[in-house]
């Protein structure tokens, strides 16, 4: 049978999907506030906080970076409940066997991602949270694609061919690009976990040239010019080239999504949701590398660099939207629902439901 | 009798070498302007460490005098080991004051007791991140009034961190020895390495932000001078 006649819209269910991947969003963020404000550590136990149990622990505690563990790893738990409960609800109310198993990865995603957080805590292994915040990335395109899945647009996009216009070149270019910004997330959360501060501090330029002297003599000099209260760590060579080598990538992605949107609106034609969704992506990376450089400007204030850490999700997120949208189509398009079983998931005539 | 002659020997050859040990003394001076100290403003932000001060403290990365003396510079003999008293040494005393370490660089030798307190009304957690193998890492809540926490190191580590992840601003540096030949500058830039044994040594000056610099000096029987001067990079 093919999918689409399986399909009814479940309100509540794609309302919850969507809720789940909302609170993931507002989770990413709390995690970013934990690294910015270098309050990974400030519990020292897991599960427990202090030694209580988590949800009682008096509010007296609830200062300084205990405030952003504590309410990361509450956060945590209330995301933690919402994916086991819709994992359940897919399971049991969506008629497609993928997206069923979607919601079991999903879960043993988010079990997986809390003992991660917490080994990270318990061992103090910096590069485990480095992992952390990958997987919290990518468990945060998971549920936005569920949300996806079980919404009204996912059926009726399926069922119209105006998305189908898009050619292989472009989809491989967002497919690039969104590949591009997940390597550069990885790179964001290495240099995140090294909890070394910023090692350069200016931008455009590179301690004043074009690519930093990276020279003993030069390392030492930057070190000793270091007046930072928080990150009191020396930086070193490595660091600096990994900085410099976050803002190459960055320009290379701001081509890459420039092209996509560029393509997709010669291509699709502005009235595309496609090339819409490429042209607000462009526009949503220039607002990133816009808090890139304010991360460096205002010498990596908390707010700033999370903004930017919620910046990559939400670029990589609407990428990877993009491509799941584009090869999905083309991928089930010649399959896809009569103009009868879109009529019997939305009701309506063929025509309204076409054009839902 | 036989007993006594030989206590009475041993005590005269330690004697004859306590007389012979020697003092290494000096001074450590900063040659150049040092960038200004930073407010800590993250602890001004917080309510509670807020509360505790008038104005917002500074920090004292180039703690320099009138004269250029520079202060919290370790001063050590390189490459001695093994030669570790810090068992029978009292313990020395890390404080949380202020919602800051006092005092910010200090030295200890190996296995001699670090005991790190609590003044503070607020909750601190200590962590400290040793970076030698066989120095192992620990955190640890230390609640207002709750009780010292002990700390003793088997490995010698330079500048072994202690920070306090509830108030990121927190940082003491710890160096740790394998011998009791070592010193730091004090506000006169002064340092003493007490009762060093005659012979040829590598004298090794460590500070947080300029570095490191070394000297030779032979110790005979008479107290050695030597002094250092940092650069402003």
């Amino acid at each position: 049978m093919p999918e689409s006649a399986l399909l009814k819209f479940n309100r509540p269910l794609h309302g919850f999907a969507v809720l789940t991947a909302l609170l993931t969003f507002l989770l990413l963020g709390a995690g970013g506030l934990v690294t910015s404000h270098e309050a990974g550590m400030s519990v020292p136990d897991w599960p427990n906080s202090f030694g209580y149990n988590p949800f009682a622990l008096p509010f007296k505690f609830w200062k300084g970076g205990v405030f952003f563990e504590h309410t990361h790893r509450l956060i945590a738990s209330a995301v933690g409940l919402l994916t086991t409960i819709l994992a359940v609800w897919l399971w049991l109310k969506d008629p497609r066997r993928w997206v069923q198993w979607l919601g079991v990865v999903a879960f043993l995603l988010v079990v997986a991602q809390g003992i991660l957080g917490g080994m990270r805590v318990v061992l103090s292994e910096a590069e485990l949270g480095a992992i952390h915040g990958v997987v919290g990335q990518s468990f945060f395109v998971l549920m936005s694609a569920i949300a996806l899945f079980t919404g009204r647009f996912w059926a009726k996009w399926s069922a119209v061919k105006e998305m189908s216009g898009a050619r292989r070149g472009l989809k491989l270019l967002v497919l690039a690009a969104t590949l591009s910004i997940f390597c550069q997330l990885i790179l964001g959360a290495t240099m995140r976990a090294q909890h070394a501060g910023l090692a350069i501090t200016d931008f455009p330029t590179a301690y004043g040239k074009v690519w930093p002297d990276t020279s003993p003599a030069a390392v030492a000099h930057y070190n000793a010019d270091r007046m930072d209260v928080v990150a009191e760590e020396p930086i070193t060579v490595f660091q600096i080239i990994l900085q410099m080598v976050h803002r190459i990538i960055a320009l290379a992605i701001l081509v890459l999504v420039a092209a996509s949107a560029w393509r997709a609106w010669c291509q699709l034609g502005l009235k595309n949701p496609l090339a819409k969704l490429a042209v607000f992506w462009l526009a949503l990376m220039v607002c990133q590398i816009g808090l890139g450089a304010a991360t460096i400007w205002t010498n990596k204030a908390a707010d700033v660099a999370t903004a930017h850490v919620l910046g990559g999700a939400l670029s990589l997120v609407t990428g990877a939207l993009w491509c799941i949208i584009a090869f999905r189509h083309s991928a089930v398009l010649p399959g896809i629902a009569t103009a009868a079983t879109i009529s019997g998931a939305y009701g309506g005539t063929p025509a309204m439901a076409a054009n839902k | 009798m036989k007993k006594i002659s030989l206590i009475l020997v041993i005590t005269s050859l330690a004697g004859g070498f306590a007389a012979r040990a020697a003092d290494i003394v000096g001074t450590i001076t900063l040659n150049g302007t040092p960038p200004p100290e930073v407010p800590y403003t993250p602890l001004m932000n917080d309510s509670t460490c807020g509360a505790m001060y008038k104005t917002t403290p500074t920090t004292h990365f180039y703690a320099v005098g009138p004269n250029h003396e520079l202060a919290d510079v370790v001063v050590s003999l390189k490459g001695i080991t093994g030669k570790s008293t810090g068992a029978s040494q009292p313990p020395v005393t890390l404080d949380q004051k202020g919602c800051l370490y006092e005092p910010q660089i200090l030295a200890i030798q190996t296995g001699q007791k670090l005991v790190v307190k609590n003044s503070d009304s607020c909750i601190h957690n200590v962590h400290c991140v040793p970076t030698v193998s066989g120095n192992p890492e620990s955190n640890q809540v230390q609640m207002p009034g709750g009780a010292d926490l002990d700390f003793t190191f088997a490995k010698p580590e330079m500048f072994l961190k202690f920070k306090c992840d509830v108030h990121p601003w927190m940082f003491a540096w710890v160096s740790v020895f394998d011998s009791p030949y070592y010193g730091m500058s004090d506000k006169d830039g002064k340092f003493i390495i007490k009762n060093v044994p005659p012979g040829k040594y590598t004298v090794e000056a460590d500070h947080r932000k300029l570095g490191t610099s070394t000297q030779e000096v032979e110790v005979k029987d008479s107290d050695v001078t030597v002094s250092f001067t940092f650069d402003v990079k």
